[in-house]
């Protein structure tokens, strides 16, 4: 099968600093890339480089090429816009709109275009279920997002995203600032998710990592050091640089 | 970063395991001893003390259990673990076949000797000889000593090839000796079963050094 995504001998710098350095990897469709490595090692911005939401910062510069079904996102023809919409993010921190909870979710197919009401009725109700929300929220969708607990409004971001249809999720520490419970929910409705969705999660849990993901990328000062299955990964990495930072004899 | 408790909980593992090797190693020939000298008493107290060898492997068990859980182990360090858990396993069978090599010098008991045993203790001593260097070769990730031991299970199964051919002489030529021929059969198993063990052992070591599970040396038995 052809990879949904494909970075090839891709370089990116803020300003003079290079962030990330020659990393060649493939996405594969239908599944959960997790991409691993201590702070500051360059995950995170190639993450953002799969949909150019590094292009909004100052002097950020990018080389090599991220096909997303073949074609390359950099090329000049591309619509941002229409990119975002098949390569969806969800952020850290729970980042709702200070509004309702249909709201959150109608808004992605409200600035595509969708403006019937039994239509974005719809969308809604399938976000939501998709995300394992729907049954918490559905007497309370005109409750404004804020008044969610943290777990709850880290699903509405993932409704939210999985409103405007994307085709591939980027998932930046999505679990970081939840409870253990509301990360197992998380967790779990990855799974589900890969049924419809390409999923990249970046995760400084390595167990996380482990549990959620079939391939693992493991970055250090930039680069990719080693990438395979999940499980030889954690079981038999090639390189000793990985095995120093999985077994915690990092630095 | 250092996990310098970690670490320390690895070792003592290993030590443990080590520990158990050479209990077993020890049955091994302190159950021959008590087959080829008819002595009774050790005999009995080999079989005694295999429960203090199954005691062992169940205790190096929980270690490894409390290890997984409260440490998470990852890569080379979850290698080591679960080839302890592989290798107690085989320890402790080598052990019971040593309890049965015990047993059946009590079952022989002061029956009148066949023959003085010349190749059994010497299946026993390279029996031994082998389980003891593959510990070895565990303790020092020597992944080629390990295989090298493998190959030396040919040698075993020589002499128990050689031990049944003359044991069925001796019956052949004088029904009255199959009933302790037959017992002598079985000690003789009880080695090559044991030897077998070890090629396990061996296994073990070489995937822990190289993450790879291979059958290393297929047994004629």
């Amino acid at each position: 099968m052809d990879p949904k995504i494909e970075a090839k001998q891709l370089n990116f710098y803020y300003g003079k600093q290079h962030a990330v350095k020659n990393v060649t990897l493939n996405i594969r469709e239908h599944q959960i890339t997790a991409l691993i490595g201590p702070s500051g090692c360059g995950k995170s911005t190639f993450l953002r480089a799969l949909n150019r939401m590094n292009d909004i910062i100052p002097g950020a510069r990018v080389e090599g090429e991220v096909l997303l079904d073949k074609q390359n996102i950099y090329e000049h023809s591309v619509d941002v816009v229409e990119l975002r919409k098949r390569v969806g993010m969800v952020f850290q921190h729970p980042n709702p709109f200070p509004k309702s909870i249909f709201e959150n979710v109608a808004f992605g197919p409200k600035m595509l275009g969708q403006s019937r009401t039994t239509k974005l009725d719809e969308v809604v109700e399938k976000s939501l279920r998709a995300a394992a929300l729907w049954d918490e929220v559905k007497d309370n969708l005109n409750k404004s997002g804020l008044a969610l607990s943290g777990g709850q409004q880290q699903r509405l971001c993932i409704a939210r995203v999985l409103a405007v249809k994307p085709e591939v999720i980027l998932m930046d520490e999505p679990c970081s600032a939840l409870d253990p419970v509301s990360t197992l929910r998380i967790e779990e409705l990855m799974q589900e998710l890969t049924k419809n969705y390409t999923i990249v999660i970046v995760t400084h849990n390595m167990l996380q990592a482990a549990r959620v993901s079939q391939w693992t990328g493991f970055f250090l000062l930039g680069e990719m050091i080693e990438y395979g299955k999940t499980v030889d990964v954690f079981s038999r990495p090639r390189d000793k640089r990985t095995e120093d930072y999985i077994t915690g004899r990092f630095g | 970063m250092p996990r310098t408790s970690f670490e320390r909980h690895l070792h003592e593992l290993q030590d443990e395991a080590l520990v158990l090797g050479s209990m077993v190693e020890k049955a091994i020939y302190r159950s021959m001893d008590a087959l080829k000298n008819r002595d009774l008493e050790l005999a009995k107290q080999v079989v005694a003390e295999d429960s203090e060898i199954n005691r062992k492997r169940f205790e190096i068990e929980e270690k490894c259990i409390e290890l997984i859980v409260t440490q998470q182990p990852m890569a080379g360090d979850l290698r080591i673990i679960v080839a302890v858990l592989n290798i107690i396993v085989d320890l402790e069978r080598i052990g019971d076949h040593a309890a049965g090599i015990a047993k059946i010098a009590i079952m022989i008991g002061n029956e009148p000797p066949l023959k003085p045993l010349i190749d059994l203790p010497r299946m026993a001593q390279k029996t031994g000889d082998m389980l003891r260097r593959s510990m070895d070769a565990f303790i020092h990730r020597d992944a080629e000593a390990a295989r090298a031991i493998t190959a030396e299970d040919d040698e075993i199964d020589g002499l128990y090839d050689q031990i049944f051919r003359e044991l069925l002489t001796f019956m052949a030529e004088d029904p009255r000796t199959i009933t302790r021929a037959t017992r002598l059969i079985w000690a003789g198993h009880n080695l090559e079963r044991s030897a077998d063990r070890v090629t396990n052992i061996c296994e073990r070591v070489v995937f822990v050094v190289t993450g790879k599970m291979e059958e290393i040396g297929a047994s004629k038995y």
